[in-house]
C-alpha cells in the first residue's frame, strides 16, 4: 500500500499541483453512477480513517492511518488499510478474538447474530456495540503536521535572534516578528491592557498561529494537508473552552458583580439582567466556536461545490468558468482565513480583559 | 385548511426550506455588509487619513456579519 502510494505520489504531486480538484474524493457508489455532490463534499468536510488522495484507474489511493481501540479485550490497533477502503460495514478486522467492522467512519463490533455486520432500529439507527476509539484519524494527522510545522517555524526564529546582532530580525525572524508585533499592539494591549497584557501573549499568540496554520492546511489541495481541521466543531470547541476557562479563572470580583449585580441601575432591572449575563458567559465562547467552525467550513463546501458544478451539468465547457470562480473563492478564502485567526484571537483577548478589567466607581 | 395540509406535505421535504432560510441568510447579510460598506466609503471620504484605521475595522466587522449569516447556512446544513 505504502510502496505504490510513493510510487503514485511523484506523479499526482505534478498533475495536480494547480487544481482544487484534488480535494475531491471520487466517491465510487455501486448502484448508481451519478455523482452525488452532497455526500462527497460532507465526506470531505467530515473526519476520516484513511487520508484519501486520489481515485487511479478505477481504486482509490489513500494514506492509512493507525486505528486504535479500547475494547473489553484490552488495547486493540492495526492500520486502516485492513478495512480495505471499506466504509460500509462489510469487511471484518479480527483482533484478539473481536470483530470489527467500519461504517460511515464509526468502528463497531460486528454483530454476531444473522448475516448481516451491521444491525439496525426502526429509526435506521446503528445499534452495534462500539468500542472507545482513540485513533489517529485524518484530523489529527493534520493537526500533528500543524504542530510540527509550527515548532519547525518558531524554534527556527527564535535562533535567528541568537545570531543578530542588537536584536534585530533575521531570516524568518523578518516574517514572524510583525506578526508577533501586531498580536502584541493590535489585540493584547488595547484589549487586556498594558498592566497584564504580558501574561497572555504566550496563549493569544499559540491560538492565532495555531488557527491561522490550521486554517491555511486546508485550503491548500493535496496530500498532507487539505484536511478540514478547523472546520471541525470539536477543534474549535477545544479551543474556545480553553479560552472559557481563563475567562473564568482569572475573573476579578467586578466581573462576576457586573453579571450578577450590575451596579448603577435599578434593582428590578438588576434582577433581570442577571439571568441574561449568566447565559452571557456561556454564549460568547459558543458564538466563538461556531463562527470558526462555520466560516472554514462554508469555505471548503464552497470550493467543492463550485468545482463539483462540472460534474452536475457533466460538461467541460463549464469548466473553465468553475475554475475561474473556484480559484477566486480561494483567493478570498486566504483573506478569510487570516481574518478568522485573528477575529478569534481578538475575541479571547476582549474576554480575558473584560474579565480582569478594573472599574472605578 | 388547505394551506396547513400544504404546508404538512411540503414540510417533509425539508430541503426546500433550508434553501429558504440560507437565501434569507444571504439577503441579510448582504444588507448588513452594504451598511458597512457604504458608511466605511463615506466616513473614508470625509477623512481619508484615517483611511487605514477604517479599512481595517470594515473588513473586521464585515467577518462579523458573515458569521451571522454562516450561522443561519449551518443551521440549514443540519435540517
Amino acid at each position: 500500500m505504502l510502496l505504490r502510494f510513493t510510487g503514485n505520489f511523484s506523479l499526482i504531486f505534478f498533475l495536480l499541483f494547480s487544481a482544487n480538484i484534488f480535494a475531491i474524493p471520487f466517491e465510487k457508489s455501486d448502484n448508481s453512477k451519478d455523482f452525488d455532490v452532497n455526500e462527497m463534499i460532507m465526506h470531505h468536510i467530515k473526519d476520516s480513517h484513511e487520508f484519501h488522495i486520489m481515485d487511479f484507474d478505477g481504486h482509490s489511493i489513500s494514506f492509512p492511518l493507525p486505528i486504535i481501540l479500547w475494547t473489553d479485550n484490552g488495547l486493540v490497533t492495526f492500520l486502516s488499510s485492513e478495512f480495505n477502503h471499506d466504509d460500509s460495514g462489510k469487511v471484518i478486522v479480527n483482533r484478539k478474538n473481536q470483530e470489527f467492522v467500519k461504517y460511515h467512519e464509526k468502528i463497531f463490533y460486528a454483530a454476531q447474530t444473522g448475516e448481516k455486520n451491521i444491525i439496525y432500529d426502526s429509526n435506521g439507527i446503528v445499534i452495534n456495540k462500539k468500542p472507545l476509539d482513540i485513533s489517529v484519524t485524518k484530523l489529527v494527522f493534520s493537526m500533528f503536521i500543524s504542530m510540527i510545522l509550527l515548532a519547525l517555524i518558531f524554534i527556527a526564529t527564535a535562533k535567528t535572534y541568537s545570531i543578530s546582532n542588537k536584536g534585530e530580525p533575521t531570516g524568518l525572524g523578518k516574517f514572524t516578528e510583525p506578526l508577533i508585533l501586531f498580536i502584541k499592539d493590535e489585540v493584547a494591549v488595547p484589549m487586556i491592557g498594558e498592566k497584564h497584557y504580558q501574561k497572555y501573549m504566550p496563549f493569544l499568540l499559540t491560538l492565532f498561529f495555531f488557527i491561522w496554520i490550521n486554517n491555511v492546511m486546508g485550503l491548500i489541495p493535496f496530500f498532507p494537508f487539505s484536511a478540514n481541521l478547523s472546520g471541525n466543531i470539536a477543534f474549535t470547541f477545544v479551543l474556545a473552552a480553553i479560552t472559557f476557562v481563563i475567562t473564568t479563572l482569572v475573573a476579578n470580583k467586578d466581573y462576576w458583580k457586573h453579571i450578577f449585580w450590575m451596579p448603577g441601575i435599578p434593582v428590578p432591572m438588576k434582577l433581570f439582567l442577571a439571568p441574561i449575563e449568566f447565559l452571557g458567559i456561556f454564549i460568547k465562547p459558543i458564538s466563538l466556536m461556531i463562527r470558526l467552525f462555520a466560516n472554514i467550513s462554508a469555505g471548503h463546501i464552497i470550493v467543492l461545490s463550485l468545482i463539483s458544478l462540472i460534474f452536475i451539468f457533466k460538461s467541460i465547457w463549464l469548466a473553465p468558468a468553475s475554475l475561474f470562480f473556484s480559484v477566486f473563492i480561494s483567493l478570498i478564502e486566504v483573506l478569510v482565513v487570516a481574518i478568522q485567526a485573528y477575529i478569534f484571537t481578538m475575541l479571547s483577548a476582549l474576554y480575558i480583559g473584560s474579565a480582569i478589567e478594573e472599574h472605578e466607581h | 385548511m388547505s394551506l396547513i395540509i400544504f404546508l404538512q406535505e411540503t414540510l417533509v421535504d425539508y430541503g426546500a426550506f433550508a434553501a429558504i432560510g440560507a437565501g434569507l441568510a444571504a439577503i441579510g447579510a448582504g444588507i448588513g455588509i452594504g451598511q458597512i460598506g457604504g458608511s466605511a466609503m463615506e466616513a473614508m471620504a470625509r477623512q481619508p487619513e484615517m483611511q487605514g484605521k477604517l479599512q481595517g475595522s470594515a473588513i473586521v466587522l464585515i467577518a462579523f456579519v458573515e458569521a451571522v449569516a454562516l450561522f443561519a447556512v449551518v443551521v440549514s446544513l443540519i435540517k
